[in-house]
């Protein structure tokens, strides 16, 4: 990205903030702006706009709106990113799932299904991928076409294999996938438990009751008052003493929520529903 | 170039110092480091490239040998006095008009997750003539258009001499753009952060 050319500025994106939402229904306006007003800016660089023509592009051209949707949220993410959290969430969360019939988990903001894929092959391997199914969301419905694919490209993958093994697990990444020439297809028995549908954290509500919430590098696009608001969704969606994982560096800030979600690991920032 | 009123001046004034740079840039960063006292009145951002999943190490030596607070950057942390921030491995780190950290997943540039483009960037809106930034050795143009913004917004520029940088690729670039206000040696460099 270039710094030498011009950059919106901050009431230039407020109207831009404006206008999707009431053509569009998104709302970006408790996104961190510092983030938002990088995004922007890429787009308007690649697409060869100025302000004005990013307006009625936006304004007169619904397919745009997609790519605008693509590039402003940020799809960029790996599978078992942060080795040491998929360590530790085998060692005290897993034991806990364990202890279910049954368990249902939400990967809120999966993007193109990688940490969703990552979760399944940590319940296969830990036996319990039969006592298990996960939903996999997001706003974004190319990405969630491409999750439910489950088809990677095997540079990609192979990009993986140090956070497979840093993660301690067992055999290797490719395993798990099967591959055709330059495509890896992870193999179907992991997607039968797995369901990919749209959900906004912004303005859509509980959907189901579950036993863990893993919500990862979401939160750091959102202001506080946000990330409140979403906390107060996942408490009422979890189940008691149900799990919330967020990003290596996201943690609970608000002492309401510090009352209401108890630390397992401060590093990782693994929490449990306490109280009611 | 030798040390100026005008330097000296602008670095006193200064609120925050960003310290950027790549291959052969850790051992000037940290003899730096180590020279700060406690009280140096600053708040300090390291931005370095490195390899994600090895991130322990570096913080595990500044924390050892500096006499600055040492502190790891969580997304909202809101900036503070006297404390040394070191950009984490996989993320961008951004800065917030409230002075808030904003951290930032998205892809690499120039190959680097942290990109010193991305933070210099970030600040040079935020702090304007309250910075100053210094851009060391490395292997790759990353930093030198941060810079460019920075000096562009009224803060103090400096890149290591690149004939005194390990590798000279990254100061060299700020130069090219005329993102540099000043080259320095690295012993002035040093000179300077003591006055």
């Amino acid at each position: 990205m270039s710094a030498t050319a011009e950059t919106i500025t901050a009431p230039q994106i407020a109207e831009i903030i404006d206008l999707v939402k009431k053509i569009y229904g998104f709302d970006f306006g408790s996104y961190t702006k510092a983030s938002l007003k990088r995004r922007i800016t890429r787009i308007m660089q690649l697409k060869k706009l100025q302000f004005y023509d990013l307006r009625h592009i936006l304004v007169n051209d619904n397919a745009f709106f997609q790519q605008f949707l693509e590039e402003i949220t940020v799809n960029v993410t790996e599978m078992f990113r942060d080795p040491s959290f998929y360590k530790e969430f085998n060692n005290q969360v897993i034991p806990y799932l364990a202890s279910y019939q049954h368990s249902k988990i939400w990967c809120a903001g999966c993007s193109s299904g990688e940490e969703a894929y990552s979760l399944a092959i940590l319940m296969e391997q830990a036996g319990l991928r039969k006592k298990s199914f996960i939903y996999g969301t997001d706003i974004n419905t190319e990405c969630l076409k491409e999750a439910r694919k489950g088809i990677y490209s095997l540079r990609k993958i192979k990009s993986y294999a140090e956070n497979y093994q840093l993660a301690g697990l067992e055999g290797s990444i490719t395993d798990h996938f099967t591959i055709l020439y330059d495509a890896a297809t992870i193999h179907s028995e992991l997607k039968q438990n797995i369901l990919f549908s749209v959900h906004n954290l912004v303005s859509d509500n509980v959907f189901n009751e579950f036993q863990l919430i893993s919500c990862r590098n979401v939160f750091i696009y959102f202001e506080i008052s946000l990330q409140d608001r979403i906390l107060d969704l996942f408490y009422n969606s979890l189940a008691p003493l149900g799990f919330l994982c967020l990003g290596a560096k996201e943690t609970i800030r608000t002492d309401r929520f510090k009352k209401k979600f108890k630390v397992i690991n401060q590093k990782e920032n693994i929490y449990q529903k306490i109280g009611s | 170039m030798a040390l100026d009123d005008n330097i000296i001046q602008r670095w006193q004034n200064t609120d925050l110092l960003l310290l950027g740079g790549s291959a052969g840039s850790f051992k000037p960063i940290y003899n730096l480091i180590k020279i700060f006292p406690a009280d140096l009145n600053k708040t300090v951002i390291v931005v370095i490239h490195r390899k994600k999943n090895f991130f322990s190490e570096i913080e595990k030596l500044f924390a050892e040998s500096s006499r600055m607070l040492m502190r790891e950057i969580s997304d909202k942390d809101l900036l503070n006095n006297n404390t040394i921030y070191i950009a984490p491995a996989n993320y961008h780190t951004l800065i917030e008009k409230d002075k808030s950290f904003s951290l930032d997943v998205s892809d690499a540039v120039w190959y680097s997750k942290p990109s010193i483009d991305v933070t210099f960037e970030s600040v040079s809106e935020i702090y304007k003539e309250r910075c100053t930034a210094v851009l060391f050795s490395g292997a790759n143009p990353d930093g030198a258009e941060g810079l460019l913004k920075l000096r562009k917004n009224g803060a103090l520029t400096i890149v290591q001499d690149p004939n005194d940088a390990e590798i000279r690729e990254m100061p060299q670039a700020a130069i090219d753009m005329n993102a540099a206000e000043y080259i320095l040696k690295t012993k002035d460099i040093f000179e300077l952060f003591q006055t």
